[in-house]
């Protein structure tokens, strides 16, 4: 209680402040003077009301933009879509181009082309033509000792390295009559299907076997639909290719999204709800305290009406003031816990600022109604005797 | 006396106490089931990452060269070494077989297809055509020991889609322990009957139920394939049917384990023969997939095991991202609870100071009026810590059950941990309060005017 025996002044001294105040109607002022006069308990309301608003936008803001910032950790994968020459036809020379053209500034297309020739001691290899630029980036699980730089130089994967060129020396390759001199530049090891191929640069592998690329990898950014949505599109703009998933990493990635999103919608509920119930608390507990102004207001003749509203113009004035606050500090947090888990910003969502609106006041209104129905039963005077 | 104050207290104010108990009950529910799902989620979705397939490929040591080119293997078929299909089990014996999903052998052979085209395309032709099929295990039941399991394509590569036209009584396939619906179409593993890739099916026009030729082997076709993958143009049939087309009876080129594996750290990496014995034995007993690698090198004679890197290296990340989301999203849950529970605590102090009031007028002093309170929040907090502790059990058990169809386990310690708690944020929102409730004057207090 802020009135505490020693605060208290004398009716003189009262009545000489109050004349200096602009006189606002009754009504105004009560609430502004209910609110100064117990501070410390109405700011225990509004501390209250303000985490309560800050935890759940933190919430809501992030259970909107993990599913963003996830996918973005699920693009490491690889790609989820690729794009395959149909039998007998080649891919159109622009067709990355198109594709990138097609789907927006953040979709990787890396070509691939295809040929097997042979070692000069008659051993069969698959020699890859791709665009090392972009491959690098698409395929951030390739383990490369060193990227290839200039010409004639090409990435052995390890298993073809020990046929190719155990010693890393130059080597020679045929492909139908025609012999090109290679340079091994790096090792490649990925695990999978790589590791006995060798790659070289696109324009290089075309002057050397006239071949085009067959096949373009495509990591496309977004949701499920998004990504049904770009294969559509692919499918118009390139009709002579087979447009498919990479379902491997298309359903992998769905599962596991669904869980998450499924676990931190239960949590993010959990937790608002939780804090909705701190408010709850602390706000039936201020009204309940109050039960004396609310009997005086009775007593000198207040109708029900404006007792009511006065009780809840407090409670959404607190509701407002509180989801304002902690809609602000509920951003920082969110951000916050981008940065430190994400090593990105979490985007502030204002849309969501009407929800945690709504969802203050209408807490706000339900704990001052609560009380206020109990104690509407009861006669001011016996209130006012204390009991 | 004291005890008679605490016990009357309870018994006489049991609304008040009871508002007190639920807000307590609910902040530690909330507080069990998270912290239940945030230590558990890590495994969880470990378990759900398997969903992207094999992290581990376990090749012949002496392995020539692949030669494929968009799932055309154009290696002579008898080139090469094979592992051999009896060491398979051996995989269970490893120190980490409890982290080891599945996994299945593939035996690639390059089989003639009678070319029967659709009626629709050129009918003249019925030349043969060269395709690769490739033997594996579907479901197949195994046993190391005394233990018995299943592993396969079913476990270790979940995108796999069979589609087929089944009836009712036509799905005798596959274990007992599957429901029937979703063995449909997937052939037995001691069979004759093959899965033909999608597109390859497009291209000879067959569906499931038709007779396939095979190397003049008439084998039947129990379902459509799609894979999204090179086996679309491939036949897929049991190991067993492969090894007899080849000749090469328990041949297998290659095996894919699929392993929940711990993330990558600096220790991971580091090559073993460098290793002091007491960090190799560290080493050696983390699940890193380098170490499951190590492993599963010793246990199948002449092999090289791998990690396959698009796989293994991207779930570290993906992991420690959800592990550390889930975190903070935990301490959140805390401390939303917590100040549930100190501001319904507050409240229930501060409605009593008229009985502050008394007690002091009587003379109690501020150290028997402030154990009173306490006594009274740590029996509260001890009650609700309990109610809290068992619903939170079965929150968790709920959460885990509807999103992961898996139990989410609770660990004992945690109930210790979870009633310290819950007594030291009561004691924490019941400290300013009563400290206020104490320094009242009794005369104001009984006045109520405080």
């Amino acid at each position: 209680m802020s009135t505490a025996p020693g605060t208290l002044r004398t009716p003189q001294q009262v009545a000489d402040r109050r004349a200096g105040s602009p006189h606002t109607s009754m009504f105004w002022r009560m609430l502004l003077r209910a609110a100064a006069l117990r501070r410390g308990r109405a700011a225990s309301a509004l501390l209250a009301m303000v985490v309560a608003a800050a935890v759940a936008t933190a919430m809501m803001n992030l259970y909107v933009d993990v599913q963003a910032k996830l996918r973005t950790e699920f693009r490491n994968y690889g790609a989820n879509v690729v794009v395959v020459a149909k039998n007998g036809k080649s891919l159109p020379a622009d067709a990355v181009s198109t594709i990138e053209a097609a789907l927006g500034p953040k979709t990787m297309a890396v070509p691939f082309s295809y040929a097997v020739a042979r070692t000069s001691d008659g051993q069969s290899v698959v020699v890859v033509g791709t665009d090392f630029a972009r491959a690098h980036q698409l395929d951030h699980w390739w383990n490369v000792s060193r990227w290839p730089s200039g010409p004639g130089e090409a990435l052995i994967g390890v298993r073809a390295a020990a046929v190719v060129s155990s010693k890393r020396e130059p080597f020679d390759l045929t492909f139908q009559g025609k012999t090109i001199h290679l340079a091994p530049a790096g090792l490649l090891q990925t695990g999978a299907g790589e590791d006995s191929r060798i790659y070289l640069d696109q324009s290089e592998f075309q002057n050397w076997t006239g071949l085009t690329p067959t096949t373009i990898e495509v990591a496309a950014n977004g949701s499920s639909d998004e990504i049904q949505q770009a294969m559509k599109s692919l499918a118009a703009a390139l009709p002579a290719a087979d447009v498919r998933p990479v379902r491997q990493i298309v359903e992998g990635e769905a599962n596991v999204l669904n869980k998450t999103r499924a676990t931190l919608y239960a949590s993010a509920t959990l937790v608002v709800l939780t804090s909705a119930l701190c408010v709850l608390a602390t706000l039936i507990g201020w009204v309940l305290d109050r039960r004396r102004d609310f009997a005086i207001m009775k007593a000198l003749g207040a109708t029900e009406r404006l007792v009511n509203g006065f009780f809840a113009a407090e409670a959404a004035a607190l509701g407002v003031a509180g989801a304002i606050l902690g809609f602000f500090v509920g951003i920082g947090v969110a951000a916050w816990i981008g940065r430190a888990n994400f090593h990105a910003p979490v985007v502030p969502r204002f849309s969501v600022f009407p929800y945690v609106l709504a969802g203050s006041v209408a807490v706000a209104l339900i704990s001052a109604i609560v009380p206020i129905g109990l104690l509407r039963r009861v006669q001011p005077a016996i209130i006012l005797r204390g009991e | 006396m004291f005890l008679r104050l605490v016990y009357e207290s309870f018994r006489r104010q049991s609304r008040r106490k009871l508002l007190a108990g639920v807000a307590i009950t609910l902040g530690v529910a909330v507080a069990t089931a998270m912290i239940a799902v945030a230590t558990d989620i890590g495994d969880k979705i470990n378990r759900e990452l398997r969903s992207y397939g094999a992290n581990l490929v376990v090749t012949p040591q002496e392995d020539t060269l692949d030669v494929e080119i968009g799932g055309i293997n154009l290696k002579p078929p008898s080139d090469g070494a094979f592992l051999n299909e009896a060491d398979l089990p051996r995989i269970r014996g490893t120190f980490w077989h409890h982290n080891i999903v599945g996994f299945s052998p593939m035996l690639p052979v390059v089989v003639k297809v009678d070319g029967s085209r659709s009626p629709a395309r050129n009918t003249s032709v019925a030349a043969t055509e060269d395709v690769t099929l490739v033997g594996t295990y579907f479901n197949k039941q195994l046993a190391f020991g005394k233990e018995e399991f299943t592993t396969g394509v079913r476990i270790t590569h979940p995108w796999w889609k069979v589609d087929a036209n089944c009836k009712g009584a036509a799905t005798p396939l596959g274990s007992s322990a599957q429901p029937s619906g979703q063995n449909c179409g997937w052939p037995d593993d001691n069979s004759q009957e093959v899965l033909l890739g999608e597109r390859l099916a497009a291209k000879l026009g067959k569906h499931s139920g038709d007779a396939v030729n095979v190397n003049g082997r008439p084998l039947t076709v129990a379902g459509i394939l799609s894979t999204g993958a090179a086996e679309d143009d491939q036949i897929v049939a049991p190991l067993a049917l492969a090894q007899q087309i080849l000749g090469k009876p328990g041949a297998v080129r290659r095996v894919y384990v699929s392993a929940m594996t711990k993330p990558q750290d600096a220790l991971a990496v580091r090559d073993p023969k460098t290793m002091s014995p007491e960090i190799y034995d560290r080493w050696y007993c983390s699940p890193y997939v380098q170490s499951i690698a190590y492993q599963l090198q010793e246990a199948i004679p002449h092999s090289h095991a791998e990690q396959i890197r698009q796989v293994a290296q991207n779930e570290g990340t993906v992991l420690s991202r959800i592990k550390g989301l889930m975190l903070l999203v935990t301490l959140a849950a805390l401390f939303a609870s917590a100040l549930a529970v100190s501001a319904a605590m507050a409240t229930a102090i501060f409605e009593r100071r008229v009985e502050v009031g008394l007690m002091k007028a009587l003379g109690a002093g501020n150290f028997t009026v402030a154990a009173i309170f306490f006594a009274e929040a740590l029996l509260l907090a001890l009650i609700g810590g309990v109610a809290g502790f068992t619903a939170g059990s079965l929150l968790a058990h709920q959460i885990g059950r509807s999103i992961f169809s898996s139990q989410i386990s609770i660990q004992p310690v945690l109930f210790p941990i979870i009633l310290t708690i819950a007594v030291l944020v009561t004691f924490a929102g019941s400290a300013a309060a009563i400290r206020r409730a104490v320094k009242f004057d009794p005369v104001f207090a009984l006045r109520g005017e405080a």
